[in-house]
């Protein structure tokens, strides 16, 4: 059996004395697209954060593609990295944020080429010209000179995905990104995100758009109150959800 | 929609009269002649006597020096400010209380204190020498050697400098949101480089507009080096007037400098702030006071078009 993309084996993260995780074990496989669902503060945002190490566990593990993200391995040891080194193992991870955050002195196909650029050490003409391919991949040929005060909000999020594209990433993580989206631009960026899916690409999502993961999720989560409540196929967990807690907050968002 | 009947559209409107405004011209313009008639009217003040000292071969040397020791005090401020800005804003608690402790001290000091200070180090400090602390010297020189009114005009202004400049980066710094910080690092960057490629080329623009203060501010702060006998512009007029006695016809025509000085130096801020502006979907306001020059129907007009303004401007100029 290979090792699945991500494993997580009894995360906990607290911030003070607030608990936002406790226990929580899953697995993400190799192609699969696993969406995160539930109450806000029910801490899918942390978990998707503690992925890239953006924050740091405070107890269990939490590896993708075999490594501990923010740490060496020695022996029986996990020796903690400094900044700079764990920007090598978050090149390797994509990730699209809920408020875009693209950087605003630059221009769209910048945007795109700064990991690259930056992070790689790829030529900035090399960069430039992938950049130009994967905005028209996200329907966003011509505007590559925008900077993004003159893009919408829907042209932002795309523009991002193509940015966290631009790095080649084993694996996508998404943090609501419909969530600061007005209702009828929220389409264009899950289509990309569909077809991304179609793809093959690795991807966790944590969304409220349960019709999106009805359709694209292999896999669907649902969280409350730090724990994992109960996963499975979106047929099962959304459908004939077993828990009386799915079951409300479902009924809730539909 | 209905359109509104044609008589309506052709009713002329009629702004109200600025009554306001044409009294205060009026009050303005009479206390003007008033100071003209004043001054020409005055035979002890020799007017005719302000050209020439404008172009005095000393009046001229002194703008030199003002120039070098802005420029210089000012380059000094900027690395230092920019150095314990970082320090101040890095995880590193050491670094963090050096950086407070600058700021603490020497914005807690007059500056003209600084400068006499400086000025009579050599007093206690004969010598100043490079080694390892409490083991041997690798090097000594006289302070006086190193100490002369210029170097200690620019140490004094570039070290109380530095601790303003520390604290206008800062709050550049901090103007840009957290969040792309994070898509920074989230992409890999290490924290050095999001600060270079991200965060100070935004935080430049909330920078810029009280540095070209602070640089203005220097321009006029160097006069104090003419207690340590810098002969700077107001150090150069000071030896003038004490020679021939026209002290005011002399500080009159060193403000004159200043002022020229100064005004080029915000016309200059304009066009890098203008520059900047650039990806932030705004425009500086207009040239400092472009707007008395301006028609009320233009300033009406373009606040109207303001939207597709920005973003016009914001493309032309890159």
């Amino acid at each position: 059996m290979t090792e699945p993309m991500v494993r997580a084996e009894g995360v906990q993260k607290s911030f003070g004395a607030n608990t936002v995780l406790r226990d929580v074990s899953f697995t993400v496989e190799r192609g699969e697209v696993v969406c995160l669902i539930g109450p806000s503060g029910s801490g899918k945002s942390t978990l998707l954060r503690c992925v890239n190490h953006l924050e740091k566990i405070d107890a269990g593990s939490l590896t993708v593609d075999g490594e501990h993200v923010g740490y060496a391995r020695s022996g029986d040891h996990l020796r903690e990295l400094r900044e700079s080194e764990i920007g090598r193992h978050r090149a390797e991870i994509g990730m699209v944020f809920q408020r875009f955050d693209l950087f605003k002195n630059m221009t769209a196909a910048e945007n795109v080429a700064a990991g690259p650029v930056h992070v790689k050490g790829v030529s900035r003409k090399l960069a430039r010209q992938a950049a130009v391919e994967l905005l028209a991949r996200v329907g966003l040929a011509g505007l590559e000179n925008r900077y993004p005060t003159q893009l919408s909000g829907g042209q932002q999020q795309r523009v991002a995905i193509a940015r966290a594209l631009a790095m080649e990433p084993k694996l996508i993580l998404f943090d609501e990104p419909t969530s600061a989206l007005d209702p009828e631009l929220v389409g264009e960026v899950l289509e990309v995100m569909r077809s991304l899916a179609a793809q093959g690409m690795t991807m966790v999502v944590v969304t409220h758009e349960i019709a999106f993961a009805r359709e694209v999720a292999d896999r669907v989560i649902f969280m409350d109150g730090g724990v994992i409540v109960e996963s499975g196929p979106p047929s099962e967990v959304l459908e004939r959800p077993r828990h009386e807690r799915t079951r409300s907050f479902l009924a809730r968002v539909n | 929609m209905a359109r509104a009947p044609r008589e309506h559209a052709n009713l002329r409107v009629i702004s109200p009269r600025p009554w306001g405004e044409w009294l205060a011209g009026a009050a303005v313009a009479l206390v003007l002649i008033w100071l003209v008639w004043t001054v020409l009217d005055t035979p002890t003040l020799d007017l005719a006597s302000i050209p020439r000292f404008l172009v005095m071969q000393a009046m001229l040397v002194g703008v030199g020096q003002t120039l070098i020791l802005t420029a210089v005090a000012m380059a000094v401020g900027i690395v230092l400010g920019l150095l314990s800005a970082v320090a101040y804003l890095s995880s590193n608690r050491v670094l963090r209380a050096v950086a407070w402790a600058y700021v603490w001290f020497f914005r807690g000091t007059p500056v003209l204190v600084q400068l006499i200070f400086w000025f009579n180090i050599g007093i206690v400090f004969k010598n100043i020498s490079i080694g390892i602390p409490f083991g041997p010297e690798l090097f000594s020189v006289p302070t006086n050697d190193l100490i002369t009114p210029i170097s200690a005009a620019i140490l004094g202004l570039g070290l109380n400098e530095g601790a303003y400049m520390s604290e206008i980066i800062r709050s550049g710094v901090m103007s840009v949101d957290s969040g792309q910080v994070e898509a920074a690092r989230a992409l890999g960057m290490s924290k050095a480089k999001s600060l270079r490629v991200v965060i100070l080329p935004q935080a430049l623009r909330i920078i810029v507009p009280p540095t070209g203060n602070e640089l203005i501010g220097m321009l006029k702060t160097s006069a104090l080096a003419s207690v340590i006998s810098v002969t700077e512009l107001l150090g150069a007029s000071s030896r003038i007037y004490s020679a021939n006695l026209k002290v005011v016809e002399v500080l009159a025509a060193a403000s004159i400098w200043y002022l020229l000085l100064t005004s080029l130096l915000s016309l200059g801020q304009y066009f890098l702030e203008r520059r900047l502006a650039i990806g932030s979907g705004l425009v500086p306001s207009a040239m400092p006071g472009a707007s008395l020059f301006r028609g009320r129907r233009r300033a009406a007009v373009s606040t109207e078009r303001d939207g597709d303004d920005r973003i016009a401007v914001a493309r032309s100029a890159v």
